[in-house]
């Protein structure tokens, strides 16, 4: 690997890792004030504890093996990478995607924000990280000691490159499960719950969108003409979301809406996110501007079917990456990729119907694990801890009940001295 | 001694203040506060759901002032907060039966 690659992929980490505070700021802005502390730690933490766990066991279950389904143990904690052998190589990439491993289950916050108990949080992240997120990648992304796919699906020629599969119908779908288990709010939908901080959520979608060009265009896992056209479908698909999901708005309500724009800026990323390596700068603008069409529509759902997926998890990663993914189906083009360009050509670069095919089949072997996992994982952790807050600290709000902070505290009249 | 309260906009408070200044009121008290009257509510939309806002921003500003004082302060803020338009707000006088003037121990009229 050349030092510009190495130099790149260690940059573009850095970029995945600040995602997930910004994610924190994202959903952290739109949720009550009562709750904003609650949600920033419950993305933190998954900062703190999916890295330590990806690193141990998970790094080595999702990416090398010799089944189609799931890896072998042959890296566990860390055995056998050598940085001295190796160059680091190996090393870069454990930790390049452990950035991944962390922001993944951190989106599903956004669903159960509100009203589930942090302990049952703090449990259900590491196994979900290991029990479906693992598993998955190894699906799409996993290889033999020869280097070569062999996850099932990753071997019948699916395509996922940097995670719309893997990662936002992951996770998606993930949070549709849990707030079925967990269940809605108390008022919601009657009640308003209006975002008290937009400008903590355009900070956190700035943030976002400044991080993902390492999660897109690092991907490529080099310094290569695929991370150029990554990087440059990134910006394209965000600004193009954006002002697809603001038409919407200006069309149906009347109004342009800040929440609307960063909202849009989201949807675009996640489209993006499987195709940012495989298709040309139009295809990406085009991928990007879609996404926040739909996606614009899409968050209406949960009031139509009467779940509250409170910050639109399902709405927007879970839709966005599926319209991201099959699109890619039609846009695939490997023909402006020169030696790079091994991958099947989508519907309208002359690839017939069978790349949309494989995606069709990929996203929805991911929704059935993902789905049937967490449903499971959380109706166990249910019966055995119980995964709600009671009906007094979900009135009173989380973070002075389960965390004793409170995120404001205006004014001097708050503190009447420390108690020894 | 009258004490004379208002709720107005918010946006006029700066015009009250200066009426208020030019007829010779010498101090006065406001805080935000939130509230409806005839004009109700209003709606804001978040992702395409429209939500009902009881609760409108508003300024209570507050005024003591001599007896002889009150109709005609109470006039001026009305004046020099009217728009025309609904949800203007109230102006409403009551009595205040002994002032202080903390500093130096003036009462009643002295300390207005």
């Amino acid at each position: 690997m050349d030092a510009g690659s190495v130099t790149w992929v260690m940059v573009s980490a850095a970029l995945v890792i600040f995602m997930t505070p910004g994610l924190a700021l994202f959903y952290g802005g739109m949720v009550r004030a009562k709750n904003a502390l609650n949600m920033l730690l419950m993305n933190f933490y998954c900062l703190g504890i999916v890295p330590l766990v990806w690193v141990v066991i998970g790094y080595t279950l999702a990416t090398s093996g010799t089944s189609p389904v799931i890896g072998n143990f042959d890296f566990f904690g860390l055995k056998g990478i050598i940085v001295g052998q190796d160059g680091g190589e190996q090393l870069l990439f454990v930790f390049f995607w452990a950035a991944f491993a962390a922001i993944t289950p951190a989106l599903i916050a956004g669903a159960v924000a509100d009203r589930i108990k942090f302990v049952a949080w703090v449990i259900f992240i590491p196994l979900w990280s290991v029990l479906v997120f693992s598993p998955i990648w190894y699906w799409i992304y996993g290889k033999n000691a020869a280097g070569e796919l062999i996850g099932w699906l990753g071997e019948r020629g699916s395509l996922d490159f940097a995670g719309g599969t893997v990662i936002h119908v992951n996770a998606g779908i993930a949070a549709l499960a849990a707030v079925l288990v967990l269940g809605k709010r108390r008022g919601w939908p009657g009640e308003a719950m209006p975002p008290h901080s937009l400008p903590l959520v355009l900070a956190g979608a700035g943030i976002l969108w400044f991080g993902w060009f390492g999660f897109n265009a690092g991907s490529a896992g080099a310094a290569n003409a695929q991370a150029v056209q990554a990087f440059m479908n990134t910006f394209l698909a965000a600004a193009a979301a954006m002002l697809g999901w603001l038409i919407v708005e200006k069309i149906r309500d009347n109004h342009a809406t800040t929440l609307g724009a960063a909202s849009g800026i989201v949807a675009g990323l996640v489209a993006i996110t499987p195709a940012a390596g495989y298709v040309g700068g139009m295809a990406g603008m085009a991928i990007g501007f879609i996404a926040g069409v739909i996606c614009a529509f899409a968050v209406s759902a949960k009031f139509k079917f009467g779940f509250d997926d409170s910050l639109d998890v399902v709405g927007i990663h879970f839709v966005g990456g599926l319209t991201g993914s099959l699109l890619i189906g039609l846009f695939a083009d490997p023909s402006g990729f020169g030696e790079l360009g091994t991958f099947d050509a989508g519907l309208f670069f002359g690839g017939g119907w069978g790349l949309l095919g494989e995606q069709a089949l990929a996203n929805l072997a991911a929704m059935v694990w993902s789905f049937v996992l967490t449903f499971a994982i959380l109706k166990v952790l249910d019966a055995f801890i119980g995964i709600r807050v009671s009906e007094d600290e979900e009135k009173q709000g989380l973070d002075t009940t389960l965390h004793i902070e409170t995120a404001y505290n205006f004014g001097e009249l708050s503190s009447s001295g420390r108690s020894v | 001694m009258k004490l004379v309260t208002a709720i107005i906009k918010p946006f006029k408070l700066d015009d009250v203040k200066d009426a208020l200044k030019e007829a010779g009121v010498v101090g006065m008290t406001v805080q935000e506060v939130q509230g409806f009257g005839r004009q109700g509510g209003h709606t804001e939309t978040y992702r395409g759901a429209e939500y009902k806002v009881d609760f409108v921003p508003k300024v209570k500003l507050e005024a003591v002032v001599e007896d002889g004082d009150a109709e005609r302060v109470a006039d001026v803020i009305a004046d020099s907060a009217r728009t025309d338009k609904i949800g203007d707000g109230k102006v409403w006088i009551t009595d205040v039966l002994r002032i202080v003037r903390i500093r130096t121990g003036e009462v009643n009229e002295d300390a207005i």
